[in-house]
């Protein structure tokens, strides 16, 4: 209920951002979080933008996602 | 050998300063379904000393809606021009007698919206019908459905209503501190909840109950550093609230959120599954949107509803019991036929238990 999901604002145009979650781009409301801008990541709960994060961190969270993916997946290959 | 990760090097280093910290007991709580959740996929618990309790409160919105809320939906939703929407996890959610997914089932038009600005859409693309949106969140949701209400305002929608079973979470943590069977040593306090309200809500915990809380991320790595640093307050004496989940979470939390929280709604009473009324802990709409509560609309009252013959969600979602400990779990009680909602919501306690297994 309370996921927040990370993705970077590729485009926007008033207060709708087009948002890139890792491949899958989904629109989203700025409503809530008016002050950013294309390239910025934000998180993102049920089709709205709640905070700015800032890139090093963003990534980081992604890059654990992806590093676990990883890691759980070499796993299953080895069985 | 595998080299290990960058993550799994932190996981190494956190557990051993935890284990390093530990000296008794030590029970936590959280408040957060995605937490609980969290917590049972990642297995954290078998890394962790057994005297470390991780205990799930009432932090699924689904689990404490009474029961009587969800007839209310329901007998919106079987009214002839209405089209009643929710969020997908309320749906297999058993009322007294039915569901919303069996409502319509059985013709009433119920639709799942991921975003609450799909609202405004459908209100406004079907003018001749009157959309009910079931208002179903703690504060992560609430300005979202803030927002989306001032939007359908601005385009003069007048087909739109509310069903507000909104809630706060600080006024039921008050709840909990107050009650005497549970002792706790701290609270893992929730990370998307706090995106929007910040930590100084959460001063009362520290200064009138000396109560520690740790605002924490959802990642394992999150998990083990709000365990640690709630660790660390106890070593050093100290009963505060901390931000674990720095990279989103701020002191003041989210100033356009709380703004539009402020305009739309105003705190009331609700009553919350397994805690009872609690004063100011949920949501209702500001005289200025009054028009739009459905409740007042349709003039539906709300009726006080006992829970299932055996069923003990509301001790489960006081973190009083674990789930095994209910005669129905596993039994009467489970995923494909669920009679609590703590079995039912993809959030709830019983369910994770179920899904990944006794928690070691």
């Amino acid at each position: 209920m309370c996921l927040g999901i990370p993705g970077k604002i590729v485009s926007l145009s008033g207060d709708i951002a087009e948002v890139d979650f890792g491949g899958v781009a989904r629109k989203v409301s700025l409503l809530l979080c008016p002050e950013v801008n294309e390239g910025d990541y934000v998180l993102v709960h049920v089709g709205f933008a709640i905070q700015r994060l800032e890139k090093k961190e963003a990534l980081e969270t992604l890059e654990l996602f992806k590093e676990m993916e990883q890691s759980w997946d070499e796993e299953d290959d080895k069985r | 050998m595998r080299k290990m990760t960058n993550g799994e090097t932190r996981v190494a280093s956190l557990v051993k300063e935890i284990f390093g910290l530990i000296d008794g007991g030590f029970r936590v709580m959280e408040v957060c379904g995605t937490h609980t959740v969290s917590i049972f996929r990642s297995g954290i618990r078998s890394l962790l000393p057994d005297r470390i309790e991780l205990i799930s409160g009432p932090g699924c919105p689904v689990c404490v809606t009474p029961i009587g809320e969800i007839d209310r939906a329901l007998s919106l939703a079987r009214q002839e021009d209405v089209v009643l929407l929710t969020f997908g996890d309320l749906m297999r959610v058993p009322g007294s007698i039915s569901s919303l997914s069996m409502a319509h089932a059985e013709g009433s038009d119920v639709r799942i919206v991921t975003s609450p600005l799909e609202m405004v859409e459908i209100a406004q693309g079907e003018p001749g019908k009157q959309v009910v949106f079931f208002a179903v969140g703690f504060e992560t949701t609430s300005p979202a459905i803030a927002a989306s209400i001032r939007e359908a305002q601005r385009k003069g929608i007048d087909n739109l209503f509310i069903l507000s079973s909104l809630r706060l979470i600080p006024p039921a943590l008050r709840v909990l501190l107050s009650s005497e069977s549970l002792a706790l040593d701290g609270f893992l306090l929730p990370g998307h909840v706090s995106v929007i309200i910040g930590a100084e809500p959460y001063g009362f915990l520290a200064r009138e109950f000396s109560c520690r809380g740790v605002i924490t991320g959802f990642e394992p790595l999150d998990i083990l550093e709000g365990v640690f640093m709630l660790l660390r307050q106890k070593r050093e004496g100290r009963s505060a609230i901390e931000i674990q989940y720095r990279r989103a979470v701020t002191e003041d939390g989210n100033p356009h959120a709380l703004q539009l929280l402020k305009e739309v709604f105003m705190p009331a009473d609700a009553s919350w599954r397994g805690l009872g009324m609690i004063p100011n802990s949920g949501l209702a709409l500001k005289e200025e949107f009054r028009e739009m509560d459905a409740a007042e609309a349709f003039g539906i009252p709300c009726e006080e509803v006992d829970d299932p013959p055996g069923c003990r969600c509301g001790e489960v979602l006081q973190g009083l019991i674990r789930p095994p400990e209910c005669p129905l779990f596993g039994r009467q009680c489970t995923p494909q036929h669920p009679v609590g909602p703590c079995m039912v919501s993809s959030e709830g306690s019983c369910a994770a238990f179920h899904r990944y297994g006794a928690a070691p």
